[in-house]
């Protein structure tokens, strides 16, 4: 028999759990979005020694666990002197990670833009500023959108380790009910609704968002 | 008819064996008048009985058990035991005393007798030296490290005052990086747990701070010894009165003995 009415006590506990994802998450989708942009722009124009240190970044963080990363920032740095609380430590590991991964995606859009394009915008008498926006950033980005997309929503879902650190999200919630009422087929269940319908939600508002970036097509 | 009158007679012996053995049953007596005390000790239990180097028996209650067989000036049989065979070596006669981090419970007091306490076994709050820190009130507005579905995490859950700050971890190596790496100051744990840090980083050892659920560790004896049950608690008594107690509780626990042991 399933006790899902089990659960119904704990929900604020789930529910502050949520909350604690869906901040994390936004957050550190802004922060990783700005940070993979600046570096995949370094990366594509910017000089030798600084290529070489964003490409010594991106290598780093793609190739190492992402609980190695959480570890190494909470249980780590503090040997050097460097406390920081569950909360802030997730957000860095967090905002580092899809910071990598989104450089490599953002790259990837702005090395589809062809010289001659931007030679064209010069040629037509576009500002420095409507040329990086109209001609390369938003082309760019529409190219890659869905990669970009996805990548967020494997960040969000990989969140889920920072529970680890005692961070008080959706899946410490998960486990904090379990081992409480020892209803482990409940709890994870609705927890895994709860992260669906989080991917869900997080999809719809990307594609919002991509509807009213990528407007310049449908102009006349 | 013949077969029968053999058992008969068979189990009339037995009996009357099983009778003289409760009617002589004084084993302060018979350890005196054989010159030996048998003590079943844990061989696989650190730091309460475990092989050391020389492949001797070394621990709490090792060091317990000589004691005991110096202060009654007998020889010694070591024998070892496991936790699930101690008892019954108790009930069997096969030994005369149970030293091997025997706790109490309802269950046990129905099948043999126990001295007082003799060493330090609890869950309870950790920390550094700075943290002052006396009782579970004092908790409030701090934050203790614990691992999560632990009994002591379920007994921060429903003694702490509610603005305590608990960080649950996913396991006891976490909980206790936490603490090492400074991340966490308080946390709650078994005293055996907090040795360990203290054996292995004796900078951060933590200090004991308050109980959270007690149960000690007490002597195991055959029921209805009341004579030995006295001796026991008289030495025991005396080896806490005189420090010796604590001696071993530094040597073993790298503790002292919490405040009010025994008493």
């Amino acid at each position: 028999m399933l006790h899902f009415a089990d659960l119904l006590q704990y929900s604020d506990v789930f529910f502050s759990g949520l909350l604690t994802t869906v901040e994390l998450t936004v957050l550190t989708t802004i922060l990783g979005i700005a940070v993979g942009t600046s570096c995949a722009s370094i990366r594509q124009y910017g000089n030798k020694t600084s290529q070489r240190v964003v490409s010594i970044y991106v290598e780093l963080i793609r190739n190492t666990p992402f609980i190695v990363q959480l570890f190494f920032i909470f249980f780590g740095l503090p040997a050097l002197g460097v406390r920081l609380s569950p909360w802030e430590a997730s957000m860095i590991a967090l905002t580092i990670n899809l910071g990598a991964y989104s450089t490599e995606i953002i790259r990837a859009g702005l090395a589809s833009i062809s010289k001659g394009q931007i030679e064209a915008a010069k040629v037509l008498g576009l500002t420095f500023r409507q040329t990086l926006t109209r001609v390369i950033f938003i082309p760019a980005f529409e190219k890659i959108y869905p990669a970009l997309v996805s990548q967020c929503i494997i960040v969000m879902l990989g969140s889920a380790v920072i529970s680890q650190i005692s961070v008080e999200d959706l899946t410490y919630a998960a486990n904090l009910v379990q081992s409480r009422n020892f209803r482990a087929f409940e709890s994870y269940l609705v927890t895994a609704a709860l992260y669906l319908g989080l991917s869900i939600l997080l999809r719809f508002a990307f594609n919002s968002i991509g509807k009213r970036l990528f407007v310049y097509r449908e102009a006349p | 008819m013949k077969r029968l009158a053999k058992f008969l007679g068979k189990t009339l012996i037995i009996a009357a064996g099983l009778s003289a053995l409760n009617a002589t049953a004084d084993v302060l007596q018979d350890i005196k008048k054989r010159d030996l005390i048998r003590i079943a000790v844990p061989q696989d239990f650190p730091p309460f009985g475990s092989i050391g180097t020389d492949l001797k028996p070394q621990g709490i209650d090792v060091d317990m058990a000589n004691y005991i067989a110096k202060e009654m000036g007998v020889d010694i049989e070591i024998v070892p035991v496991t936790s699930a065979n101690r008892i019954p070596y108790l009930q069997t006669k096969k030994v005369d005393l149970v030293i091997s981090s025997l706790g109490k419970n309802p269950e046990r007091e129905k099948a043999i007798d126990f001295s007082t306490p003799y060493a330090p076994f609890f869950l309870g709050v950790f920390g550094s030296k700075d943290e002052s820190v006396s009782s579970i009130e004092e908790l409030a507005g701090k934050t203790v490290g614990v691992t999560r579905g632990s009994v002591e995490d379920l007994e921060l859950e429903k003694y702490a005052p509610k603005s305590v700050n608990v960080r649950r971890f996913e396991d006891n190596n976490t909980t206790l990086t936490a603490y090492l790496s400074g991340q966490v100051n308080l946390i709650a744990t078994g005293n055996l747990v907090a040795t360990e840090i203290a054996t292995r980083q004796p900078k951060r050892a933590p200090e004991s701070k308050f109980m959270l659920k007690d149960s000690p560790c007490y002597i195991g004896m055959a029921e209805g010894e009341t004579a030995l049950q006295a001796e026991v608690n008289r030495l025991i008594q005396k080896a806490l009165a005189n420090g010796d107690l604590n001696k071993i509780s530094m040597k073993w626990l790298k503790a002292p003995l919490p405040k009010g042991f025994g008493v």
